[in-house]
């Protein structure tokens, strides 16, 4: 709490080593067993949606909320930020030109108007 | 030890699997930069970035755990969420196994964890008919050696130019880019559009919820969704 955020060091340290360990499982899940073992039908449907879905819960609010509410003024770059690296990545693809296409519409937002 | 790596680096396939790599190196370490300034920017002391990027080195799932670590979410709503987006490394590692089977454990687990997208892509695009054949494993190497540290130089050099770049100029923000463009790489058909946007509405309708339960409300959601719009796609398809 000292340090502005809501996790202690040592809290943090042992959030990382746990995900250090879920990057090794996940990457190595069906590489673990011994034997052949057959994929479930509704792990494989489940496993079709589940990334796409945990990304853009993440995203939304860091796009529409302050504070946890919804923005309440029209003079907060982020939403016109992610709206043109959207519109970027839907005409020409690509994650880096995506980043800074938003981040320049960010950017300009804030220095040149000063939002 | 120093012997087989002098080996495997004068190897053919490892220097082809590098030079693959080589195209994308720009990308993954502009990713990498953008990972490492929002780690620090989003508010994590540089000693715990520096660790983060060494050991999860799995850029998505850093950025993801980020807000909800600095939001003081419980340890397990970041490791489930962490776990999600991560989950389609247990597809790829479906896909390496007709190719890696035959290693030991131990070996296997090192390779699963070294095994970027980018990895997957590459070696899939070189070797797809599903078969151990020799050289695939030094091919392997080579675009890992490449993928790791173009990324991990890049995030180091992002957490230690943070550290100059003031706060408020909102640089954080680029992490929510990046995210934002990996999902759009998602995007695919009306199933997932439609699964996107129940994710989207009720993240940010059950915000107020507690532990960050939001995000596991939204996840169920949407994958739900998207189970039931995939069946009955194939019978629309059928009448």
């Amino acid at each position: 709490m000292s340090m502005g955020i809501g996790m202690g060091y040592w809290e943090i340290v042992l959030t990382v080593i746990g995900l250090a360990v879920i990057t090794v499982l996940t990457r190595s899940f069906f590489l673990l067993p011994e034997r052949e073992l057959p994929i479930p039908k509704w792990l494989n449907e489940a496993l079709r949606h589940a990334p796409l879905a945990a990304l853009v819960a993440v995203v939304a609010p860091e796009v529409v909320l302050t504070n946890g509410h919804l923005i309440d003024s029209w003079r907060d770059p982020r939403p016109y930020a992610a709206l043109a690296g959207s519109l970027w990545y839907w005409r020409r693809r690509g994650i880096l030109g995506t980043i800074v296409c938003g981040m320049a519409v960010l950017l300009a937002l804030r220095f040149g108007l000063g939002w | 030890m120093l012997d087989s790596v002098a080996r495997l680096w004068r190897d053919p396939d490892f220097r082809h699997g590098a030079s693959d790599m080589l195209g994308t190196a720009l990308g993954i370490g502009a990713w990498g930069l953008v990972t490492g300034v929002a780690m620090v920017k989003v508010g994590l002391p540089v000693s715990l970035a520096v660790l983060m990027s060494l050991l999860v080195f799995a850029g998505s799932a850093q950025l993801a755990a980020m807000p909800l670590i600095v939001g003081g979410a419980p340890i397990w709503v970041v490791w489930a969420t962490a776990a999600c987006v991560n989950l389609r490394f247990v597809i790829f590692s479906a896909g390496w196994r007709p190719y890696f089977a035959h290693q030991p454990l131990a070996r296997r687990m090192v390779m699963g964890y070294f095994s970027g997208d980018l990895n997957y892509v590459m070696f899939m695009r070189r070797y797809p008919e599903q078969r151990p054949v020799p050289g695939q494993i030094p091919y392997f190497w080579g675009g890992v050696v490449v993928n790791w540290l173009s990324w991990q130089v890049l995030s180091l050099v992002g957490i230690v130019l943070a550290d100059g770049i003031p706060t408020a100029w909102g640089l954080g923000f680029a992490g929510t880019l990046a995210l934002l463009g990996l999902t759009g790489s998602l995007l695919a058909d009306r199933a997932t559009w439609l699964a996107a946007g129940v994710a989207a509405c009720a993240a940010v309708a059950a915000y107020a919820l507690p532990l960050k339960l939001n995000i596991v409300v939204a996840i169920a959601a949407a994958v739900a969704v998207g189970i039931v719009l995939d069946h009955m796609a194939p019978a629309k398809e059928r009448a």
